[in-house]
């Protein structure tokens, strides 16, 4: 059994969201319960695959027992359990949320909402480049439908942009696989790394063009500057459990770029080493300049917390742009705290929202709320946690990545990031005392709010006190888990030579 | 056959780019469609393209690399369930916009705005 839990975070959500999308299974209580238990067990799993990794063994799943290179492998280290984990808990607090009524407006939304889980577990765990494609358009098939979850003409008209932009991403993406394909004769990630040390010189060319159009396409998931365009009406118009879901989507782009370009293109690769980071670098600081602008512009909260978004996809590519063992364990940390708390936020734009009635989530002026205190009290820790005020996780984090700057990236970052905080705090204090305060005479208005909502929510924002406790064990995590990734061999060696820990 | 080959790829994934960047749904998805065939016949061609050559039995002897059929089949697939996702998203489109253009408005619309 032991053996076989690494292929379970993708199994389970398979099993649960076929039997879900049988419509006649069961009722409402059925299915919203069996839903949240699956995402429970699959935190479980998460968390058992976290412990086991945690000592730097790396493991791998052999399906159908075909050893690599040959066969479809899983495999679990640092990274990946970490990112397993992170998605466990923002999924739970995202399920435990619709439970409150949202899954309630459309069709198969608990269905759905496991595919698009098994896609992302999937993303996290595949050792090969073909696969990573196969769970890239699993996730977003299955996200399609859920940015339509509820209907609605700003919906479908994001979601037009938003799946052409994927398909045209998905095709890139067939095109720079076929390219590595071509050039080095394999698709296991640690086995092209083995192959490309031994590259004929005249392929260099072709690895190249393969590895950058990788990049535009891990870019357009990530939502670095110029193919951002996509994100902020989708994740505005997106249901709220979905949107809070959909933060972890940039994160697998990050995810993305930080593996194949650690573990392909890393130190061994010769001239081909690192070729991703003068690009990464300059657009992720244009993509932190530009989310900084939006917040400031933005007259709706749901638009806010999505540029808010595109901001820590900024800062979290400066991260790998800076390239050192440091910046990674640093951004890994500032990952951990935004993926967590902007979902939050998204979830708890969507309360204000039903409480206002009319005026919605539009930062104007509105009718007073029913529970406007505890709605002002969650608003204030979320806000306070994503602009990088102390005593919350994203200050630390956010100081750590500071602090890993070198001399010549600290002149570019150091002003840019710092200025973006003092933007986010412009902006959502001015939506807070325009939401909270500056509300018109009148009764207290809306109905209130059903208690999973709150659970939900509160689940969420209570992980960023929790990462200021635990900062120092995190902490010493990602550092480790940036060391693993700055050693390749071990990957490399664990897999090809047959010295992991064979299933 | 290496340069038909490759000019067929060519104009197929010219005319799928070109399409995809119109302004109305319908050549959108036609265009999206021609550059996924573009994509396909391109994987396929990446382990070399050899004619007379067997499936592989045996090991020994001249037979095609199995393994961009496998990709190509796989990303047919895919590409099949995308490209109906995309005939009915732009269906409901139509029907809850009233128009088919893929910002959800018209030019006359957009012109109207500006003035």
């Amino acid at each position: 059994m032991i053996q076989h839990l690494i292929v379970l975070p993708v199994v389970l959500p398979l099993v649960m969201g076929v039997l879900l999308l049988l419509t006649r299974f069961g009722s409402t209580g059925l299915k919203r319960s069996a839903s949240v238990i699956t995402t429970l067990l699959v935190a479980v799993v998460a968390l058992a695959l976290l412990l086991r990794a945690s000592n730097g063994e790396i493991a791998y799943y052999a399906l159908g027992d075909w050893q690599p290179p040959f066969g479809i492998v899983l495999v679990v280290d640092r990274l990946s359990a970490l990112m397993l984990m992170l998605t466990a808990v923002l999924a739970l607090g995202s399920v435990i949320f619709a439970c409150g009524g949202d899954d309630e407006k459309g069709s198969n939304f608990h269905g759905l909402f496991q595919f698009q889980l098994m896609g992302i577990n999937g993303a996290f765990l595949t050792g090969d480049l073909f696969n990573l494609f196969v769970f890239f358009e699993v996730l977003l098939l299955a996200s399609y439908a859920l940015l339509l979850h509820g209907g609605g003409k700003s919906r479908i008209q994001s979601a037009v942009h938003y799946v052409v932009l994927n398909l045209a991403g998905s095709a890139l993406f067939l095109i720079a696989v076929g390219v590595l394909y071509g050039a080095t004769g394999t698709l296991n990630m640690a086995d092209m790394a083995a192959r490309l040390v031994e590259l004929p010189a005249e392929r260099d060319g072709l690895v190249t063009a393969g590895a950058l159009l990788l990049l535009v396409v891990f870019g357009l998931k990530a939502a670095i500057l110029p193919l951002y365009f996509w994100l902020p009406r989708a994740y505005a118009a997106a249901p709220a459990p979905v949107a809070a879901l959909f933060a972890i989507m940039t994160k697998v782009g990050v995810y993305a770029i930080l593996r194949v370009y650690s573990l392909i293109f890393g130190d061994n690769a010769g001239n081909l080493s690192a070729l991703e980071q003068p690009w990464v670098w300059w657009m992720a600081l244009g993509t932190l300049v530009a989310g900084t602008v939006g917040v400031l512009a933005a007259r709706d909260l749901r638009l806010l917390v999505a540029y808010l978004v595109l901001v820590s996809a900024g800062t979290l590519l400066a991260g790998v742009g800076m390239g050192t063992p440091a910046a990674t364990a640093s951004l890994l940390y500032y990952l951990l705290h935004t993926t967590l708390v902007t979902g939050g936020l998204f979830l708890l734009a969507d309360m204000i929202g039903q409480q206002r009635g009319k005026a919605g989530t539009r930062i104007v002026k509105g009718r007073p709320m029913t529970q406007g205190g505890a709605l002002a009290t969650l608003f204030f820790i979320g806000a306070a946690a994503v602009a990088g005020l102390p005593p919350l996780s994203g200050a630390i984090g956010k100081v750590l990545l500071l602090d890993a700057a070198e001399a010549g990236q600290r002149l570019w970052l150091w002003p840019i990031l710092l200025i973006s905080g003092l933007a986010a705090i412009i902006a959502l204090s001015r939506a807070g005392s325009t939401l909270f305060w500056r509300s018109q005479d009148g009764d207290r208005g809306g109905a209130a709010l059903p208690r999973p909502q709150w659970v939900g929510v509160g689940l969420l924002l209570a992980t960023s006190p929790l990462l200021v406790a635990l900062a120092g064990p995190v902490n010493d995590y990602t550092r480790a888990t940036a060391d693993q990734l700055d050693n390749p061999d071990a990957m490399v060696n664990a897999l090809i030579s047959g010295n992991g820990d064979t299933p | 056959m290496e340069s038909l080959y490759a000019i067929t790829t060519g104009v197929l994934s010219a005319c799928g780019l070109y399409l995809t960047l119109r302004g109305r749904t319908f050549p959108v998805v036609v265009g999206l469609t021609l550059l996924s065939y573009a994509v396909n016949l391109f994987l396929f061609s990446m382990g070399g393209l050899t004619t007379d050559g067997a499936v592989v039995l045996d090991g020994a002897g001249d037979y095609a690399d199995p393994l961009p059929q496998a990709l190509v089949l796989t990303a047919i697939v895919i590409g099949f369930a995308m490209t109906a996702f995309a005939v009915i998203l732009a269906m409901r489109a139509r029907g809850d916009m009233g128009n088919d253009h893929v910002d959800g408005r018209t030019r006359e619309d957009s012109e109207e705005s500006r003035r």
